[in-house]
């Protein structure tokens, strides 16, 4: 139990991010755990970042190098809307992060999901991880709560979802993640990008439904003792 | 339009006193004594056309080119100084590689011609470098649509429906200006800039020159393509071929079609 090796560790978002696309736009959904070790450093952490008007990413891996990937990238495509004279497309910013993510790739430790939307190809989502590649895909899974969604998507994706059944599968995945991956938990924040513009919506932990061999939450064990009939691990 | 700027014609670093940069309209007279040079913006696509005026008879035909290929939905025609244009040409078709490399899409044509126009203006910047003595039409297809821009040797870039650079480009424009070029395809188009060039095309001055013509429009899948241009060496007659996706059908409409349209204007 080395304590001093725990608090001075790399600050890593353990995560889970996802990115999905609907008919008319996309949803950006994470979890808000950042970790260092086992110690739990930000438990209400925005790893939902802006890019531009119409672009966000969802950062895993290191805090630190997904961050400065992210401002590079901000500062880059702000320069191009100027130049360009008009929002710059979905495909440009993953292009963008693609490029700083390869050519680092030996010091950066980052996977990200690039998800918005623009007037001529719609909602797109592209996934970019440690490596640097980049996949334009219909959705996107990321981080190590990624892991136990896999099977959870071959089952539930479908094609063509509206704006709401896209958000609701958003927030019950990452909540199934935050339930059985330990560097993943707190809330979880959605955003959904369409032909309107953005909107943040937020769940807090406690709201999210309760799965498999979850306990409810409890105020205090002491509750336990003090109730008529003391019966812990009471489901 | 000529003056003399006595004294301060030196250098392209010394204005006149009434404003002006000699230097850089003496680059424009460069421009104003070559073959004419036009541009048109169909409502599918971009037609240009080149005035080659011939040198010598022991040219081989279709060789020293104007009309340049910058990236695959973009072209540049080059009127002057044909040097100095294959310098910007080299300048652009980098700027067009490295935008597709970083940026991941082909270099949207406002974009390519702004970077043509800051190159040709950084030369009219430092006592050291000449301005170019040539002027540019840039044609392109993005997804924006088609667009046509001109550059000029002090820089400028305007975007146009039509335009004309050259020994002819007055007549050239007061021809384009009646053609209902929002109605028109590209196809039509095509005879359309022949005949202008053939029209504005000086029979006593300059004797013998080569059309060449290229376009970029719905029909050559937003690519541009050369429009191959013969000459029929006993009559001087041009035969109008056009490239890569055409039938024989096609050519033979289109000589009888030229044929027809030179006979018309030599009647008038």
């Amino acid at each position: 139990m080395d304590l001093n090796m725990h608090l001075n560790a790399p600050h890593s978002m353990g995560t889970t991010i996802i990115g999905v696309t609907y008919n008319g736009g996309v949803v950006l959904g994470a979890d808000s755990r950042t970790s260092t070790g086992m110690y739990v450093a930000n438990r209400a952490s925005d790893k939902i970042t802006q890019l531009t008007d119409n672009v966000y990413v969802c950062r895993s891996g290191s805090a630190a190098d997904s961050q400065v990937v992210s401002d590079y990238v901000r500062y880059f495509l702000h320069q191009h809307t100027i130049q360009l004279g008009q929002p710059a497309t979905v495909k440009v910013a993953a292009y963008l992060v693609r490029l700083l993510s390869y050519n680092n790739k030996n010091i950066l430790e980052t996977g990200l999901i690039v998800g918005g939307w623009d007037k001529y190809e719609g909602g797109k989502i592209y996934g970019i991880p440690l490596g640097g590649t980049l996949i334009e895909q219909p959705f996107a899974i990321g981080g190590s709560g990624s892991s136990y969604l896999y099977g959870f998507f071959d089952q539930a994706w479908k094609e063509g979802m509206t704006k709401d059944e896209a958000e609701q599968l958003v927030v019950k995945a990452v909540s199934l993640a935050i339930a059985r991956d330990g560097a993943s938990g707190g809330v979880v924040c959605t955003v959904v990008i369409n032909l309107e513009g953005v909107t943040r919506n937020f769940y807090p932990g406690d709201k999210l439904q309760l799965w498999h061999e979850e306990l409810e939450p409890q105020n205090s064990l002491l509750d336990i003792l003090n109730s008529p009939s003391p019966e812990p691990m009471n489901i | 339009m000529s003056s003399i700027g006595t004294g301060y014609d030196l250098s392209v670093t010394t204005f006149s006193p009434d404003g002006r940069v000699f230097q850089i309209e003496y680059a424009a007279k460069a421009v104003d004594n070559s073959g004419t040079v036009i541009g048109i913006k169909c409502k599918d696509g971009i037609v240009m056309g080149v005035e080659k005026l011939i040198a010598s008879k022991m040219m081989l035909p279709g060789s020293n080119r104007r009309i340049h290929s910058v990236h695959r939905h973009s072209g540049m025609a080059v009127a002057g100084l044909a040097a100095d244009g294959r310098q910007i040409v080299a300048r652009a078709k980098s700027e067009a590689t490295n935008y597709q490399s970083v940026y991941g899409e082909p270099i949207p044509v406002k974009e390519l011609a702004e970077r043509v126009a800051s190159y040709v203006h950084l030369c009219t910047l430092y006592w050291w470098l000449r301005p170019f003595g040539c002027g540019i039409i840039l044609g392109g297809y993005d997804r924006d649509g088609p667009q046509l821009y001109m550059v000029e040797p002090s820089g400028i870039s305007y975007r146009y429906f039509g335009a004309a650079i050259g020994k002819g480009k007055q007549a050239a424009k007061t021809e384009i200006e009646k053609l209902k070029l929002s109605e028109m395809t590209c196809r039509e188009g095509v005879f359309e800039v022949a005949k202008i060039i053939y029209k504005v095309h000086d029979e006593a001055k300059d004797k013998a020159f080569e059309l060449e013509m290229s376009w970029v429009c719905d029909e050559s899948k937003q690519q541009l393509r050369k429009i191959h241009l013969f000459f029929d060496a006993f009559n001087s007659n041009p035969i109008l071929l056009l490239a890569t996706f055409c039938s024989d059908d096609l050519l033979e409409e289109s000589k009888a079609a030229a044929r027809t349209a030179l006979e018309e204007m030599d009647a008038d």
